[in-house]
């Protein structure tokens, strides 16, 4: 019997659950390994060839390359992961988040302090 | 006998840790966040525990993908801070209880709660964040802390239900102790915050205060939040309140409210912090 999802009907959001990550098991462990300062380096220095050091799809691959947050969440990373890269590229955090939004980080910074996204509206997919 | 006296919940957001590092806790952007720990800190001063078990998610610093325990239990002499990706945060290393940790997890798991010991490994800003909230900036922390993992990267993270039965699971551990311990519990994590998608910077301030009134009241009631419901309600990040059950129920049913602050925004998130004190 297939896995109940009832968390599917959520507007933008990716659930990190079974399927996603054996979907992102690579990429993550990828963005892992960026948790320490010489493979950092090493990425910075030629990104193609260490991704091609994973056995990653190419999908995944060239979603890390064009750092595209939302295809890499879709290709089965999560965000404490991709964090890593964040980090590897010295994006502020925020900003970075804010990329996966469909707002400048300007006006996503202007919105968190406003006192965040609202709730209404936001529950379920195809919500007014 | 040792004894949990009170109770301290708190985000751990990384973005205070970084402003508690680099000294811009006063600046137009944080100043009204750190305001809600100024009081904390001087009960925290006046209330130093011996140990605090220390409810905390770790996030992909220590455990990755390889292996990922539901609950874990630090029994080692020390942890060292993790590098997340842009070096150590500098604060001191965390010295750890072996002796009342070793007893938790035997008395713990005997009790049918399957914990992971873990021997080797470094703490990240879910930990340190809180501490320095707290504690400030001190060239040690002034007790010992038992770092307490709970899985939350992963779904599905244990269940509200379990979580609380956990914590008082935790309490009676502690009490069989017979070291006369004064100990706290602290629950991190949370509030409403989504960091990822097109729903990214959800806050859900009226839910939070919600949580944060059933916590001091009725935290049975707040057993019955399905997954969806934290993740709908309160962003996919938000579900990390779980971990505020273990250490509610670790308190005991009846509580004194010492102190409530809770501020938005702070980087992505909701701020959300208590103190309970056993009544």
């Amino acid at each position: 019997m297939a896995l109940e999802k009832p968390y599917q009907n959520i507007p933008g959001t990716t659930v990190f659950d079974a399927d996603m990550s054996r979907k992102g098991y690579h990429l993550n462990q990828f963005c892992m390994s960026l948790i320490k300062a010489e493979n950092r380096a090493r990425f910075l220095a030629d990104e193609r060839v260490y991704v091609d050091e994973w056995p990653m799809s190419e999908e995944q691959k060239l979603a890390v390359l064009a750092r595209d947050y939302n295809k890499c969440i879709a290709n089965g990373a999560n965000i404490y992961f991709l964090a890593k890269l964040f980090y590897t590229d010295k994006t502020p955090f925020e900003r970075g988040v804010s990329t996966m939004t469909n707002m400048g980080p300007e006006e996503y910074r202007l919105m968190m302090l406003g006192g965040g996204r609202s709730i209404e509206g936001n529950r379920y997919i195809g919500e007014k | 006998m040792a004894r949990i006296s009170s109770a301290v919940f708190s985000s751990h957001i990384p973005a205070v840790g970084a402003a508690i590092d680099l000294g811009t806790t006063q600046n137009d952007y944080w100043a009204p966040a750190f305001k809600g720990f100024e009081f904390s800190k001087q009960w925290e001063a006046e209330n130093t525990p011996d140990v605090i078990i220390l409810v905390y998610n770790d996030h992909a610093s220590a455990f990755d993908l390889r292996v990922i325990p539901t609950f874990g239990i630090g029994c080692s002499e020390q942890f060292e801070s993790a590098d997340e990706g842009w070096g150590p945060r500098p604060v001191p290393p965390v010295i750890g209880h072996p002796d009342l940790a070793w007893h938790i997890a035997q008395s713990v798991i005997e009790d049918d709660f399957d914990l992971t010991i873990c021997n080797d490994f470094k703490v990240d800003h879910g930990l340190t964040v809180p501490l320095s909230l707290m504690f400030g900036k001190p060239q040690k922390w002034p007790c010992r802390v038992i770092p307490f993992m709970v899985n939350v990267v992963q779904y599905p993270p244990p269940s509200g239900r379990r979580c609380f039965a956990l914590g008082k699971s935790l309490r009676k551990a502690v009490e069989s102790f017979d070291e006369n311990l004064n100990v706290q519990i602290w629950g991190t994590g949370g509030m409403s915050h989504q960091l990822q998608g097109a729903r990214a910077g959800l806050i859900n301030r009226e839910w939070d205060n919600k949580f944060l009134n059933l916590l001091v009241k009725d935290p049975e009631e707040l057993t019955k939040i399905t997954h969806t419901e934290y993740i709908r309600e309160a962003g996919s990040e938000g579900i990390e309140l779980v971990m505020w059950l273990i250490a509610r129920a670790a308190l005991g049913a009846q509580v004194n409210e010492i102190h409530r602050f809770y501020h938005v925004p702070a980087s992505n998130c909701a701020l959300g912090h208590l103190i309970l004190e056993k009544a």
